[in-house]
């Protein structure tokens, strides 16, 4: 540090016999502010995203928390032995899976269409209206969502009433109490979330294109269902596959709160998900070595859909994130 | 060509009414639960249980919303929700907003390492298991400062905030530069001010993730009754409540009665809970759906 010469000199000196280890200390000090400003947050960011990482070698342990890193017990793959001859675990991998397919299809669907739909309205006030209401179920809590959901479905509750008003049902039905709806709840609970704020994407994706090609179909006889099949759609596409690929990526990873707020122990088989698997294991009865090897099942397995999709989608519809 | 043309009108005009109708169905379908919600938490909560009340209140009070103010762990979850609110949007702008404008200089050598570094977390991530343990080891659990300290570098707000200062002229801080500001000064005095628009559209990100947030609370705080937050203390309320609205037949009427009045007084802390997002989202609206747009470009 004695030798280090002021910001001020070497700047200006360029000369090529210059140690390469004045040149790095005469950076670091003229970016000493911008350092300052980065290099927390860097530090920040490694204990909090990087360090739960390094926790993965507890997977590998019989981790026992009083005990030092050098102290526990190293099992090699037995707790994933254990978690492969888990029944559970199958049927949970499924619930996941099943919910989160739904998730992506839905939540890609719905949104297009209704995104499509509203760029086709042409009054300004009713689709400013329209876009204000549908966004702001995104801005409730899922506490609250679960909350109405649940008033909603009740026995005496509004979609019951409704369903025996058009004499579709003779009788309630206990839809929160029912295993076979729970999927449905889940996802028909999303939907009525976060349509409108998905739209927002793909409703900014469609202004951009280029208002020529509409004029132009229009001059060639194209009704509205042709224009939005041939330009609108085809318009979007690389905004749907990006959001497509990083959607997959998150296939195992969509969520656990809502699964934990609308379940109850009555349709567990169907709600329980791999991070509740996880956090009932390993932090309610401290099973953390069983608990972090399911989570970083879970994280490994996100990483390779996320590989995967990126690579598929790269080869065969040329888009990728990466 | 007269009638090809005719027959071109019907079908727009039968198109325009398809698309409004099935839009105006949708609008329908987003508020009428809210309406519900809203008129059930004005209802008298012993006339509540008769049930039939859908658009308006039968017999008006304002009783539920006296009652659930004299809770007082609601009140004490009012005041912990409120302070990590503005804590953490607080916090999580400036950290946010320094970080990208650190990234924006294409003159700082770090910036590709940090970049990479940063982009990296927003694909992958070590579990709900290690994390736990991870708070634990960190001694975070059962503190304020886990609902805060967790969530303070969020890789996308950052890109967001990055790309609209890289969206503003350069010229703004040579000129700054040459008056002599340093790179904080630049940052603090030139940028933040220019970036108002973005930061409105963070804030609004951060505050209801901050408001809204319950999972944190139920995992590390639940056993911690002077730190528990609103949405907690709602969801306690309305799961010990659940059972009621399962058994809502005749038989049970009577029981029902003799209860406190759950499904009114569940609404009104719905409604409490609620209201705040939405007296501040219309004002906002203008903000988000750009910087939305703006992340999905560049992230």
């Amino acid at each position: 540090m004695k030798t280090l010469p002021s910001a001020g000199t070497t700047q200006n000196v360029d000369v090529p016999g210059l140690k390469k280890k004045q040149r790095f200390w005469a950076g670091i000090v003229r970016e000493k502010y911008l350092l300052l400003m980065s290099i927390p947050f860097v530090l920040w960011l490694f204990v909090f995203n990087y360090l739960p990482i390094w926790g993965w070698t507890m997977a590998f342990q019989n981790y026992k928390p009083a005990k030092s890193f050098s102290e526990q017990k190293w099992v090699g793959f037995d707790q994933f032995k254990t978690l492969f001859h888990d029944h559970d675990f199958y049927l949970v991998l499924r619930n996941t899976l099943a919910m989160s397919v739904l998730g992506l299809i839905a939540g890609f669907t719905i949104p297009i269409l209704f995104a499509i739909l509203l760029n086709e309205v042409k009054s300004m006030p009713f689709k400013r209206v329209a876009q204000t209401i549908t966004y702001l179920p995104h801005f409730v809590s899922w506490v609250v969502v679960a909350g109405i959901v649940t008033s909603m479905l009740s026995l005496d509750g509004v979609v019951n009433n409704l369903l025996i008003w058009l004499h579709i049902i003779h009788e309630p039905i206990q839809f929160m109490a029912k295993e076979h709806w729970f999927w449905g709840i889940v996802t028909g609970s999303d939907i009525w979330k976060e349509t409108g704020w998905n739209a927002i994407i793909f409703l900014s994706a469609i202004t951009g294109i280029d208002k020529e090609l509409y004029e132009a179909a229009k001059v060639d006889g194209a009704g509205r269902f042709r224009q939005m099949w041939n330009i609108t759609l085809p318009g979007i596409r690389s905004t749907i596959m990006v959001l497509f690929i990083l959607s997959v990526g998150h296939l195992l990873n969509n969520g656990y709160e809502k699964q934990l707020l609308l379940g109850n122990s009555l349709v567990v088989d169907y709600s329980q998900v791999l991070d509740l698997y996880a956090l009932n294991y390993g932090i309610k009865i401290a099973h953390f070595s069983y608990g972090t090897a399911i989570s970083m099942f879970n994280s490994v397995v996100s990483i390779l859909l996320l590989f995967t999709a990126n690579g598929f989608f790269k080869k065969f519809a040329k888009e990728s994130i990466m | 060509m007269f009638s090809k043309s005719i027959n071109l009108n019907w079908g727009e005009r039968s198109f325009n009414i398809i698309n409004y109708t099935v839009i105006a169905l949708m609008v329908a379908v987003t508020l009428y639960p809210f309406i519900n919600v809203l008129a059930i938490s004005f209802n008298d909560s012993i006339d509540t249980v008769r049930g039939g009340i859908y658009l308006w209140p039968r017999e008006f009070t304002l009783k539920n919303y006296n009652t659930i103010f004299s809770y007082t762990s609601l009140l004490t979850g009012f005041k912990i929700s409120v302070l990590r609110t503005l804590i953490g949007t607080l916090i999580g702008l400036m950290s946010a907003s320094m970080l990208a404008y650190t990234l924006s200089r294409t003159d700082f050598r770090s910036r590709k390492f940090i970049s990479v570094f940063l982009a990296l977390t927003m694909y992958f991530s070590g579990g709900l298991v290690p994390i736990y343990i991870l708070m634990r080891d960190l001694h975070l659990i059962g503190t304020f400062a886990i609902y805060v300290l967790p969530g303070l570098v969020s890789a996308f707000n950052v890109f967001v905030i990055r790309s609209y200062i890289d969206g503003l002229p350069y010229a703004l801080q040579e000129s700054a530069k040459l008056d002599g500001a340093n790179d904080f000064q630049i940052y603090y005095k030139v940028i933040l001010p220019l970036c108002k628009p973005v930061l409105a559209t963070i804030a609004l990100f951060l505050a209801v993730g901050q408001w809204n947030a319950w999972f944190d609370t139920y995992l590390y705080n639940g056993n911690k009754p002077s730190l528990t937050t609103l949405q907690y203390e709602l969801q306690k309320i309305l799961d010990s409540t659940q059972q009621g609205s399962a058994m809502n037949n005749a038989n049970d009427l009577a029981k029902q009665m003799a209860q406190v009045s759950p499904e009114s007084i569940k609404m009104a802390i719905t409604i409490v809970v609620t209201v705040p997002i939405l007296v501040v989202y219309p004002f906002l609206q203008r903000y988000f759906v750009g910087g939305m747009t703006l992340g999905a470009v560049k992230s």
